[in-house]
């Protein structure tokens, strides 16, 4: 029986929601491998490479030991009490994922795609940034593993983002201020893919999110679905059953898409990706949310939501989060939003910076500015669900970096 | 069976080329193809047959406003222009430099569109029948036309050909396929990572002619090595009958000839939008510089073939 907090169900869902992507690289309609031919006997090298990586043990128990002795997991499933009784409903956990080294869910990804590139003899990585917490991954894996790296980062978000170029530096990579278009994620990935094509024979790229040609979000999904799969095990320890909902922001949505994968087929179990809602979705050009104010389209090698005018032209859009600042979404999103299994939502600046500090008061976390549109939708889905009843939150970054924004949005002095 | 008129042989012309062949035709008195089916194949045929290389030239639709775009476009048959690539704007051009990434921008401050571009062909076409117009960009603007009416209207408007840089051929059904079928050339690019191996498949579905892209690398970055390309040029000949086009980093008329020595065509695109760039004013306009700064660099490099 249908309760107010179900996705809209399809009239004929498929069988299973995991079987994606299909040989060419689509989930449904979207996704695929849209680039130019310079980089498509890479694409398919790395795909060759990927699939021999996951039939190769020694793969899996590398990445095993590294997840373990290098990035902490697994990560807390930590059961927020104090947010819970303030929001009078439903009993609220949060995946620690900004309990990890590098402080965001970034490095899961970095980790995999750092052996597979190693696997494939590549000397150079090169990736792109928005916040930073990708980068600073990247960076971080790059010095464990003795590879020269550049990051292309968008000039906007270098200086909105600062402590992280910092980092980035310190660990030896060099970060490439990119001040074409607004200067923000979209065009930090158009100057990565440009290097990329300009030094396809010894460099591999890390893209960071759940986007880009196929494999890519096939191969950064699997690399984050760690936190899902601890998830329902965690869960299981905890209370005996699986959560009734899991929230998880959505930029790109490597995040979201590692904690939803593994529960996609617990009908059971509603999903909610949260949009950057920036100003607010009827602001045009105000936020940051495509599923919610895009329409299909081809961008960085493949079909999403994007936000896009009548021709075709991409939109910057806004979200103070650089991380959630971004005109697409990864396909695998795209096509659960088209068939129904998963509701995206979204959550402004102003929503999000009230519940970053309502975290950071009552729970003593300060998350980042991307989970924070998380929990602002926790804040509202929390009080209609009985108390009975559990959700799941993917406390995916740590909001060091962004005391900076945060402090000139509220006023305050640092 | 053998009519005599294959591309290698001469043969005589019918009523309708002899009056598009007029007496002035730079391509010689005699072309030799009467079977081809498009504006390329038969550009191509008369290049052979002239024993030159074609001069391609690249410039962005709208490029620094309609007006002006359209006034160079209609003067580069005459400077010396075989074959026309016209860009498209896009405001996420992967695959370009900062030349070309810098004329598209000034094309959509500009108030370019899709349909803007369109009406640039049907203008063009008014005043020439013959030389070929390639449109050059990427899916998105073609795919949220959406692909059916655009073919329809590039066709009307006397489009010859396509080359859109992230339609790889593992997308083939997508566009490749529809727009062959609208009777519109779809020219594949190949690049120095295109192995033995995977040229059959780039040549596959590809017409009028394959854009070999002399560099690994965007738009009007480094000077392509003409040894290497010689090379290259052999290795794609051994594998297809197409007519083979380079570019990417072709910036003068020396560097045409030497590519041009193998090469059936060059492309000179940067070189051309780095041009109208220098003749604008620091605000981005037009000055009465800018049409013959193009068109004189066609010129140069136009003569290096025909004067070799």
């Amino acid at each position: 029986m249908a309760s107010p907090i179900d996705p809209r169900v399809p009239a004929n869902p498929p069988n299973s929601y995991r079987t994606g992507p299909d040989e060419k690289g689509f989930f449904g309609k979207f996704g695929g491998r849209f680039v130019a031919e310079t980089l498509m006997p890479l694409i398919l090298d790395l795909e060759a490479a990927y699939n021999a990586a996951k039939a190769d043990p020694k793969f899996a128990a590398e990445l095993t030991f590294l997840n373990k002795h290098y990035a902490g997991r697994p990560s807390p499933l930590y059961f927020a009490d104090r947010i819970t009784k303030q929001l009078g409903g439903a009993k609220v956990y949060f995946k620690r994922d900004e309990l990890n080294h590098t402080g965001s869910h970034k490095i899961n990804n970095c980790l995999g795609q750092i052996l597979l590139a190693k696997r494939m003899g590549k000397t150079r990585i090169i990736a792109e940034t928005g916040a930073g917490q990708h980068g600073v991954a990247v960076a971080t894996v790059c010095a464990k593993f003795d590879l020269p790296c550049e990051i292309y980062m968008g000039a906007t978000d270098v200086e909105r983002q600062a402590p992280n170029v910092a980092r980035m530096k310190l660990l030896g990579a060099k970060v490439n201020a990119v001040t074409s278009g607004a200067g923000t994620l979209k065009d930090s990935m158009n100057e990565a893919l440009r290097d990329w094509v300009t030094n396809v024979h010894n460099t591999y790229y890390i893209i960071g999110t759940a986007a880009g040609p196929h494999p890519y979000p096939q191969l950064v999904r699997d690399f984050q679905s760690i936190m899902g799969r601890e998830t329902r095990e965690q869960m299981m320890e905890a209370e005996g059953r699986l959560p009734d909902a899991l929230v998880a922001c959505i930029g790109g949505g490597s995040n979201a898409i590692g904690l939803f994968h593994p529960f996609l087929d617990d009908k059971e179990v509603a999903i909610y990706g949260v949009e950057a809602g920036g100003h607010g979705l009827d602001v045009e050009n105000g936020h940051a949310a495509s599923m919610n104010g895009g329409t299909p389209g081809v961008l960085h090698g493949n079909r999403t939501f994007l936000l896009q005018d009548a021709d075709g032209q991409i939109l910057e859009g806004h979200s103070i989060s650089a991380g959630l600042d971004y005109p697409g979404v990864g396909p695998e999103h795209a096509w659960l939003c088209e068939v129904g299994r998963v509701k995206y939502v979204s959550a402004t600046d102003k929503e999000a910076l009230v519940a970053l500090q309502l975290c950071t008061k009552l729970e003593g976390i300060i998350p980042a500015l991307e989970p924070a549109h998380a929990l602002a939708y926790v804040t509202k889905l929390a009080p209609t669900m009985g108390r009975d009843k559990i959700i799941v939150m993917n406390l995916c970054g740590r909001g060091d970096k962004d005391l900076h924004t945060v402090a000139k949005a509220l006023g305050m002095e640092i | 069976m053998d009519d005599g008129c294959g591309p290698q042989n001469n043969c005589r012309l019918t009523d309708r080329d002899a009056t598009l062949y007029d007496q002035g035709s730079p391509y010689g008195t005699t072309p030799t193809m009467t079977h081809s089916t498009t504006r390329i194949d038969r550009r191509f045929a008369e290049l052979k047959n002239a024993g030159r290389p074609g001069l391609v030239t690249f410039v962005m639709a709208g490029d620094p406003d309609f007006e002006t775009a359209r006034e160079i476009v209609l003067g580069l048959p005459k400077a010396g222009a075989d074959l026309i690539e016209i860009g498209m704007p896009f405001s996420d051009p992967m695959a370009d430099g900062p030349a070309i990434q810098a004329a598209g921008l000034r094309a959509l401050k500009a108030g370019q569109t899709m349909k803007k571009t369109l009406q640039l062909v049907r203008d063009f076409r008014a005043t020439d029948a013959e030389t070929p117009i390639v449109l050059m960009g990427y899916y998105n603007p073609i795919y949220v036309f959406p692909v059916a009416a655009f073919l329809d209207e590039a066709k009307a408007a006397g489009v010859d050909g396509l080359i859109v840089v992230d339609c790889p051929p593992e997308a083939d059904d997508e566009l490749c396929l529809p727009a062959q079928q609208k009777g519109l050339n779809f020219i594949r690019l190949a690049a120095p990572t295109t192995d033995a191996k995977r040229l059959p498949t780039v040549l596959k579905n590809t017409s009028g002619f394959l854009y070999y892209v002399s560099i690994t690398g965007i738009t009007g970055s480094a000077a392509p090595d003409p040894q290497k390309v010689h090379a290259q040029v052999a290795a794609i000949r051994k594998a297809t009958a197409l007519p083979v086009a380079v570019g990417f980093g072709v910036r003068t008329p020396q560097q045409a000839k030497a590519i041009g020595q193998s090469a059936d065509a060059v492309v000179v695109g940067s070189a051309l939008v780095s041009a109208i760039q220098a003749s604008l004013t620091p605000d981005g306009k037009a000055t009465t510089r800018t049409v013959p700064a193009v068109l004189g660099l066609v010129n140069d490099l136009g003569q290096a073939f025909r004067g070799a």
